[in-house]
């Protein structure tokens, strides 16, 4: 292994500049005559709009122009488009209510876009749109996802009667419900996946300009796949062509998911900009982002797991209700569905699996694929209901779970529903964490634990996931309307520096780091003479981005593809120079010999001759040393671990502390060791801080209660253990690098082992529930109710 | 953030004709409540008035049994101070235990006692001792400074300029803070002075900072833990948000008393 290779931990290359101020955000881009733009929401959850009166708006200082959604609707300008269609048990299509970037006449949740002021200032456009008079008329509203099928719910939309979006299944109910009336035991659960908001460093920014010479329109914007947003603006809401918008995501601190979608403020800006001839900036204040990001999971779930005697389970139900807020975000509908059912089999050999997700609309933020996106919602169900089978059977967890696990030589493993996982090895995962946690010590600790007068309990979660996403065909014949391929791009300069334009983004994950390590390992250059580049339309030739844990998987095998590519044009150089053939040369470490020989040339020294091409086969060679490849994959990536977390309960306070958190991941092959664990560590942040600290909360009448960090708890620093990790890796078959995602898995795989650890604390107590998160008041009166006397006093 | 005319006087007297001169003036401390207020557009002065030049309002000394802190120290001055650590290291913790480094390096004793957020930590201490408020133009005791949520007893031209607190035999505060925002949830500020015990709850009363009497009695009996065994504090008139309800609060109450008076020794 070289020093900068595949498998050494070399630091974060971009680190040096952000660390250091010199990050280029889309805030920090100011343009020739930008003007500034401030954007009038909604504070209602729901009202008609009677009227708007924007003549005193219009006469203040320094304003440029105001729009509403009457001017873009009179552009004939198309709604925000949803990315993927799903369809109702019943063959029909989800119902997909219009999604205008500014409303015409009803707004559907506090934040609705309602008109955009354009100033000199944004004081100056913040002072004008105070003049706005918009004439509400407030309609009652529904936020709980929970409540809005009820009959008397209030309606979302005329067109979705019951606010129902689909009603979606997978599996045989008959054959499951037979299964489940005649099996030794069902354990059920009920339970909710805590609404959370993304809360990205960054907020959201957007600056559109319009070239009037050329006709061309720019948009630089805080996204994690501007080819993507360059498709869904430009042929779906403003009818650019591709060649006449350049999308930019310069460097963006942080996305988790919620800037993978095309927002309304960026199709306000680009097509504004037009209309007044000036570049406007956008840019989302704190509060902003809180009431305008898309949110994640927001589910509640009811199920059954049919179990024979031993615990093998036999046939496992699920019932979900899905929160899609108030319109479909882009990719919003496959979220519940595609990326979460078909993960109900868990590391399990469960034989028999349906499950029934109904989406519903309500007066909130839309909601889409946050860190994990469907598969933590699919773990904390899975695990949460195998956890307590295992307390209603008497049995010890790892025990239950070994008496279930696909066996390492079962891989490829056809599951009930539709995924095949190419490999993994839950038992080797979870023999190897039980170790690390130091499990047969355990009921010492918690003794000692009794004795302070704290609950100590230990908590399981073996997951698996699927992610790189892509399989294009696949994904496209369950409702996706894009393929998910990558491509990758190597430019071998004269000298033998190289540059490598991706189609995914990087936006905290590493990848000018990991991608320079590919190409150091495979060419045999220093890193230092690599440059990665990602994030602009105008120079990467195409992409579908970063999410879904799919840049290594997807992206990192379209660039070493390409560089099989230029290594075997390159060979064809070398032995036009070397005068040999081309079957003979051999390239190893940076230099192209003949084999069996000492007669070689360095690789500089063929990209030299690429485009100085005095002695070159020019006849059968092109000169130049450029390749791209496009890589479309046949399977998703499967990692998968076990995860043990010990919490510890104070009774007098209800305050839960995580002592001890064990996590042994599979992912394949690592690149680069501190990268990975570095984003094992941010998932686990998120994943402990969805089970014990976050929450978004609407209140009845659809206001949004935890607005700001005032009241929206993030995970910190001192809310976390330092994290026992350890890795056990089996190589992806499936993937050609045998490498699997990482980004997500601390996410997913957490929040379950943190709430059963809860669970397994109070279980002397009788308590067999926790919701998320479990907050110290949760806790503490889960204990009153269960001990009056204890928490009494 | 609105237009306003901005001042920064050298001495107390400027600082106050400036307040007097009938504009709508809003007095700056470290501006750490002050600047998020007028960057969300709610609250609209003609004139901001920076105390931070005025070197008088500054600093901390010892004057006889008294510890005195000048209304613009900052919580990072208070917390490192060696005479505050020496005399009322309980007040010292309190500091510390504020916010982050940024809010504790500008924020203010003045502001925070003048803002009385109703879980703000000062005001718990300054109940608990028993300390005095001095302004421009008199000294109040505590307990008649604070007027309930946000409110004090503070006139429009008037200028909180330090808190003498008494020194006590001993005392510690306990805080649970707002998992969110840090703030109290619940801080109990337990003192044990020549004349009896005083105890004060911030984070948790609809009407800002209280002393519980019922505590305060028993722990001047027995001043121990098991001394509030038993007593309680009604949830009535606390808080419920959804950080927790009044139940919750109330029976913290007692939890952070407790573990006050054992920190106290
Ligand atoms: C992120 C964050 C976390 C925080 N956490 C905590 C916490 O854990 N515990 C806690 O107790 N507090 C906390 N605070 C509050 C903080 O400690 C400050 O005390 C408070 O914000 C007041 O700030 P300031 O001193 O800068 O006063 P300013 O914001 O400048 O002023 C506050 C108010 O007091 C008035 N004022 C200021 N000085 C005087 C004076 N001398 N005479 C008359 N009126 C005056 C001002 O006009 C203004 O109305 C936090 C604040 C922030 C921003």
């Amino acid at each position: 292994m070289s020093a900068t290779g595949i498998g050494a931990s070399v630091r974060r290359k971009e680190d040096l500049r952000f660390l250091t101020g010199r990050g280029n955000y889309t805030d920090d881009i100011n343009r020739p005559g930008q003007t500034h733009a401030y954007i009038l929401r909604s504070p209602h959850a729901h009202a008609k709009i009677n009227a708007i009166d924007i003549s005193a708006a219009q006469a203040a200082p320094g304003v440029i122009a105001i729009f509403t959604g009457k001017d873009m609707a009179a552009d004939a300008l198309g709604g925000l488009p949803c990315g993927w269609q799903i369809h109702s048990r019943d063959g029909s299509p989800m119902k997909e209510p219009g999604h205008p970037a500014l409303v015409v006449d009803r707004v559907r949740h506090v934040g609705d876009q309602v008109a955009v002021v354009i100033a000199e200032s944004l004081g100056q456009a913040k002072d004008a749109a105070e003049l706005i008079e918009v004439d509400y008329a407030p309609l009652p509203a529904i936020a709980h996802p929970g409540k809005a099928l009820a009959g008397a719910a209030p309606q979302v939309w005329d067109e979705a009667p019951g606010n129902l979006c689909y009603d979606w299944i997978i599996g045989d109910e008959a054959e499951v419900d037979a299964v489940l009336k005649g099996a030794h035991h069902v354990t059920r659960i009920e339970l909710t996946n805590n609404r959370l908001i993304p809360n990205a460093m960054e907020p959201r920014a957007a600056v559109g300009e319009y070239d009037r010479s050329t006709g061309d329109y720019t948009l630089y914007t805080t996204s994690q796949n501007p080819h993507v947003i360059r498709l869904l603006m430009g042929a779906f809401v403003l009818h650019i062509p591709e060649h006449r918008l350049r999308v930019v995501a310069p460097d963006v601190g942080g996305g988790f998911g919620s800037k993978i979608y095309h927002y309304a403020e960026e199709a306000i800006v680009t097509w504004a900009s037009a209309k007044i001839n000036r570049p406007i900036k956008w840019t989302a204040e704190r509060s902003e982002s809180f009431m305008t990001d898309a949110h994640g999971r927001d589910h509640v779930t009811t199920a059954q797991l049919a179990m024979d005697k031993d615990g093998k389970f036999l046939a496992f139900k699920v019932d979900t209700i899905a929160n899609m807020g108030a319109y479909l975000s882009t990719f919003a509908p496959c979220v519940p569905t595609y990326l979460y059912a078909t993960l109900l089999a868990g590391v399990y050999k469960t034989p028999k699996i349906f499950a029934n997700v109904r989406a519903v609309f309500t007066h909130t933020v839309p909601v889409d694929a946050y860190r994990g996106a469907g598969r933590p919602e699919a773990t904390y169900l899975v695990e949460r209901i195998v956890s307590q089978a295992a307390r209603e059977m008497g049995l010890d967890q790892a025990e239950l779970r070994r008496r279930n696990f696909i066996k390492r030589e079962e891989f490829p493993y056809q599951t009930p529903v539709a995924l095949v996982y190419d490999s993994g090895d839950p038992a080797g995962c979870l023999d190897k964490a039980l170790k690390l946690a130091d499990y047969a010590g355990f009921e010492a600790r918690r003794k000692e634990a009794a004795a302070r007068g704290k609950y100590r309990g230990i908590g399981f979660s073996t997951y698996v996931e699927a992610c790189g996403i892509a399989p294009s065909a696949v994904v496209g014949s369950l409702g996706a309307r894009a393929g998910l391929y990558e491509c990758g791009q190597v430019r071998v300069h004269p000298t033998g520096s190289v540059t490598v334009f991706t189609g995914t983004h990087s936006h905290g994950q590493g990848h000018e780091t990991t991608f320079a390590q590919l190409v150091s390992d495979k060419l045999g250059i220093p890193i230092e003479n690599v440059d990665v580049v990602h994030g602009d339309t105008a120079k990467v030739p195409f992409g579908m981005g970063t999410y879904g844990s799919r840049s290594l998987a997807v992206g990192g095998v379209a660039i070493d593809r390409a560089m099989d590519k230029v290594i075997a044009k390159a060979k064809k150089i070398a032995a036009h120079l070397l005068e040999a053939a081309e079957a003979d040369i051999v390239f190893e470490n940076g230099e192209f010999s003949v084999a069996g020989t000492d007669r070689k040339k360095a690789f500089g020294e063929i990209s030299l001759a690429a485009y100085v091409p005095h002695n070159y086969p020019i006849t059968e060679l092109e000169p130049g040393l450029e390749e791209t490849a496009f890589f479309d994959p046949l399977n998703f990536s499967y990692p998968g671990g076990a995860h043990l977390c010990e919490v510890e309960i104070d009774p007098d306070t209800g305050v839960t502390e995580v002592v001890k958190f064990t996590a042994v991941d599979d992912f394949g092959r690592v690149i680069n060791p501190m990268i990975v664990e570095g984003q094992v560590h941010g998932g686990l942040a998120q994943g402990i801080g969805q089970a014990l600290l976050e929450a978004c909360v609407y209140d009845e009448d659809g206001q949004l209660i935890t607005g700001s960090f005032m009241d929206y708890t993030m995970p910190r620093a001192d809310n976390l253990p330092n994290f026992s990790l350890d890795t056990h890796n089996v190589p992806a078959p499936d993937n050609p690098l045998g490498v699997k995602g990482c980004g997500e898995v601390g996410a997913i795989g957490s929040p379950p082992a943190v709430i059963n650890a809860i669970i397994d604390a109070l279980s002397p107590l009788g308590i067999t529930a926790i919701s998320m998160p479990a907050t110290p008041p949760k806790v503490w009166q889960a204990i009153r109710s269960a001990r009056p006397s204890v928490a009494a006093e | 953030m609105y237009n306003f005319e901005y001042n920064r006087p050298a001495s107390l007297d400027d600082a106050l004709k400036a307040l007097s001169s009938g504009e709508e003036v809003k007095l700056m401390a470290g501006g750490q409540t002050l600047i998020p207020t007028l960057k969300q557009r709610l609250a609209q002065p003609s004139k901001v008035v920076d105390l931070s030049g005025i070197a008088e309002l500054k600093g901390i000394t010892v004057e006889g049994n008294a510890v005195v802190i000048g209304a613009m120290t900052t919580h990072a001055t208070v917390a490192a101070s060696a005479e505050v650590k020496a005399k009322i290291p309980a007040l010292a913790n309190l500091a510390h235990g504020i916010g982050d480094p940024q809010v504790r390096n500008r924020g203010t004793l003045g502001g925070s006692i003048s803002n009385n957020d109703p879980a703000a930590d000062y005001p718990a201490a300054l109940m608990a001792l028993g300390a005095t408020v001095h302004t421009n133009k008199r000294q109040l005791a505590a307990e008649d400074f604070f007027a309930g949520m946000f409110t004090t007893a503070l006139e429009e031209d008037e200028i909180l300029t330090k808190v003498s607190f008494p020194v006590p035999e001993k005392a510690a505060y306990a805080k649970f803070a707002q998992p969110a925002s840090r703030y109290a949830l619940v801080g109990v500020f337990v003192a044990k002075t020549s004349g009896g015990v005083r105890v004060a709850v911030t984070g948790a009363g609809e009407d800002g900072v209280f002393r519980v009497s019922d505590f305060e009695a028993a722990l001047s009996k027995n001043f121990a833990a098991s001394a509030l065994d038993g007593i309680t504090v009604p949830a009535d008139g606390l808080n419920t948000d959804i950080h927790g309800a009044a139940d919750y609060r109330a029976h913290l109450i007692g939890v952070m008393a407790k573990r006050a008076v054992q920190a106290a020794g």
